[in-house]
């Protein structure tokens, strides 16, 4: 099996898509002559060209708008946001245009649109550089969001995304572009959008995590003394009842690991919905880590201890298992 | 010699009137980006780091026509105008290296230097945000009664963002005292400015928002403070916004992993004949204010006034871990309730 960046499973995706459908076209700045900030659009203007890979100046509104209307008119833009940060001068387009736009033509219209953008922190750019924002998206109706978290689950989505009729945002973790990884590509391999996956079986508890806190939950299962069965769940809206479901019905614990500030990540829905629906299966309360609710800080000790690391979420895992009580996060402790 | 006798924001600032200061600040700046290069080659610095030699004009030119008071927002490529606005370089590369002795405390970084003694609104990573937050800093300025401007400082793409637009319509019809200033140094990331934007000038933009559009050499920093001057005083009598339009050039890529390969052969060279701080060396040596061959004692000094300062910084503490859930609001920890910033 052939050892690859994980930025060139983006890239393979991309390539694949335009290939396969010529009505795809990438969209961004720097994607064509530069080849992308990240490097993950190298190659692509010579092989699909200037009509199809398309560099735009810093006006996120305005192509971000432009993909919305290319989209309901028949084709599928797939616009790179490089830092999902950036988006929040453009979010009207997506927020509020494309998300709507079936419901307000009754089903008649269609937004078949792709954003990706790098996301996440842990590399030192800053507060304004570091978020995963998520749950601005998962708060929007009428938007799927998808988060990637290895080179396979960046071409399963990323093909699925390009093929759903509905605007899909998907997050790749930054962190990872810069992972090896083995993989060998399938043309024919997608991820069905809604579909997460079981990671690592266990017994004692569920972990559902997602993007780059997969190989932190990974980790601290290895390191637990517990059981611990690891879901990805993939995709955050819609999500996969089911799946988690059935796995608090056989482990009778839930713990939700998600980069988001405490305050608002997906893990409060996933936590009340198990909560309400399995609350007869439950040994203990549900318990979610996450990130404080203040800034991303830039200094390295900080953002480090910021971020949950393998050892820390082993911690909450066992405390939760051990007395069946939910612990504190460090930061309640630690005042 | 200057600089180690002026080291708080405020001095470093006044300082600035005399024209030696401005010369050794300008090689203070292209010392302290020179030696961020360096740090983060020894591993010292995360993240990113956007350098700007070749711009120092601009910064210099512009601290030293505004007054303390005045508020400035500016880019994440703002080491310079960090510097030259007065912040030491002990709380610029302090900043950069995560460490408390930084202006943000290190919780910021290199996109993010602050200074409000001196007008400094934390530096934005998000371009064209800083434009329409120097709106309402005029709005404020005036609606208080304070005979205040606000200098919104972003590069050439930049003019390309909504943001940039509608700041400028809205400071246009309100007369607000702001100057923008855009430093055009040619590329935006890895795009030159043609394939980005259809005119050559973005000082032309000015007339569609009814304001004042000025193109000016911004290597010189006698000719950037002299515009900056004029526009200042135009806010301060109440006749409304500038744009004003700094042809300048950044030597390096844009940002650390970035060769700028993308350039033509031999337009770093032809710029670099035009460098600003030889420009104004040259023209206080003219001027008898530099002996000849005094720019070499300058240059002297002032590396070693960086060598020191990033010693200092290198022996300073990283912030401590409750320092993450400060500063969130005012109910968090960390003291200082203040809600505006001029008292
Ligand atoms: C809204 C937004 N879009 C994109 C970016 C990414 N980005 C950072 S710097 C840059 C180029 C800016 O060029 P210019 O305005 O000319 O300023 P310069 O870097 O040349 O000073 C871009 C596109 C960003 N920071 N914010």
């Amino acid at each position: 099996m052939a050892k690859i960046w994980i930025r060139q499973a983006v890239l393979k995706a991309l390539d694949d898509a335009m290939t396969d459908d010529p009505s795809v076209i990438v969209m961004g700045e720097d994607v064509a002559v530069a080849g992308g900030p990240f490097k993950v659009t190298e190659g692509l203007l010579a092989s699909h060209g200037p009509e199809r890979v398309i560099d735009t100046p810093i006006s996120e509104m305005a192509f971000m708008g432009a993909a919305v209307g290319a989209a309901v008119c028949g084709l599928k833009p797939v616009v790179e946001m490089m830092f999902i940060e950036f988006i929040g001068v453009a979010l009207d387009q997506l927020t509020t245009q494309a998300a709507t736009m079936r419901y307000l033509s009754r089903g008649r219209l269609t937004t078949p649109l792709v954003v990706r953008a790098s996301a996440g922190a842990g590399q030192g750019f800053g507060c304004q550089h570091s978020q995963m924002l998520d749950h601005w998206f998962r708060g929007t109706p009428g938007l799927k969001v998808a988060v990637t978290s290895n080179a396979r689950t960046t071409y399963g989505l990323l093909r699925s995304a390009i093929e759903d009729p509905d605007p899909v945002v998907i997050l790749e973790p930054r962190v990872l572009y810069a992972e090896r990884e083995e993989y060998e590509f399938d043309r024919d391999y997608r991820i069905p959008l809604g579909q997460a996956e079981i990671a690592r079986p266990g017994t004692d508890v569920t972990l559902v995590t997602c993007g780059a806190m997969r190989r932190v939950a990974l980790a601290a299962a290895e390191a637990s003394s517990a059981n611990v069965e690891v879901i990805d769940l993939l995709t955050l809206w819609p999500w996969d009842r089911k799946t988690v479901m059935e796995s608090v019905a056989r482990t009778g614990r839930l713990v939700t690991l998600e980069e988001a500030p405490a305050g608002s990540g997906w893990g409060g829905d996933v936590v009340s919905s198990i909560a309400v629906e399995a609350f007869g299966k439950l040994k203990a309360a549900p318990h979610r880590i996450t990130l404080p609710d203040a800034p991303v800080p830039y200094s390295g000790a900080l953002e480090a201890r910021f971020l949950p690391s393998p050892a820390y979420v082993a911690e909450q895992v066992a405390a939760l298992v051990s007395t069946n009580k939910p612990p504190l996060p460090w930061w309640r402790n630690a005042a | 010699m200057t600089i180690s006798n002026s080291n708080s924001p405020i001095a470093r600032r006044e300082a600035l009137q005399d024209r030696l200061e401005q010369l050794t600040r300008m090689i203070e700046i292209r010392f302290v980006e020179d030696r961020i290069q360096k740090l983060f080659a020894e591993g010292h610095i995360r993240g990113s780091t956007h350098l700007a030699s070749g711009q120092e004009a601009v910064s210099v030119g512009i601290a030293r026509s505004i007054d303390p008071d005045d508020i400035v927002t500016c880019t994440y490529r703002g080491h310079g105008h960090a510097l030259a606005l007065g912040v030491t370089p002990e709380g610029v590369i302090g900043e950069i290296c995560g460490r408390v002795i930084g202006c943000a405390g290190g919780l910021g970084g290199s996109m993010h230097l602050v200074e409000p003694e001196v007008g400094l609104l934390p530096t934005a990573a998000i371009i064209g945000a800083g434009l329409p937050i120097a709106c309402g800093a005029a709005m404020a300025a005036r609606a208080r009664g304070k005979d205040r401007v606000a200098v919104s400082i972003f590069g050439d793409g930049s003019a390309n963002i909504g943001a940039f637009h509608e700041s400028l319509n809205f400071a246009a019809i309100r007369k607000l005292p702001v100057v923008f200033v855009c430093e055009n140094n040619l590329y935006g990331e890895y795009t030159r400015i043609e394939l980005s934007t259809p005119v050559e000038d973005i000082a032309v933009r000015a007339a569609s928002y009814n304001m004042p559009g000025v193109i000016v050499d911004g290597q010189d920093v006698d000719k950037v403070a002299e515009a900056m001057g004029v526009a200042v005083a135009r806010a301060r009598r109440g006749e409304g916004p500038t744009l004003i339009e700094m042809k300048t050039y950044r030597y390096s890529g844009h940002s650390r992993s970035d060769p700028a390969t993308y350039r033509p052969a031999g337009e770093l060279d032809a710029w670099l004949k035009r460098d600003p701080i030889d420009i104004l060396a040259d023209r206080l040596v003219s001027e008898s204010i530099l002996a000849p061959g005094g720019l070499d004692q300058l240059k002297a000094e002032t590396r070693d006034a960086v060598e020191r300062a990033t010693g200092q910084v290198l022996d300073s503490a990283a912030p401590d871990l409750g320092e993450i859930l400060s500063h969130v609001s005012a109910s968090s920890a960390g003291g200082d309730q203040r809600w505006h910033f001029w008292p």
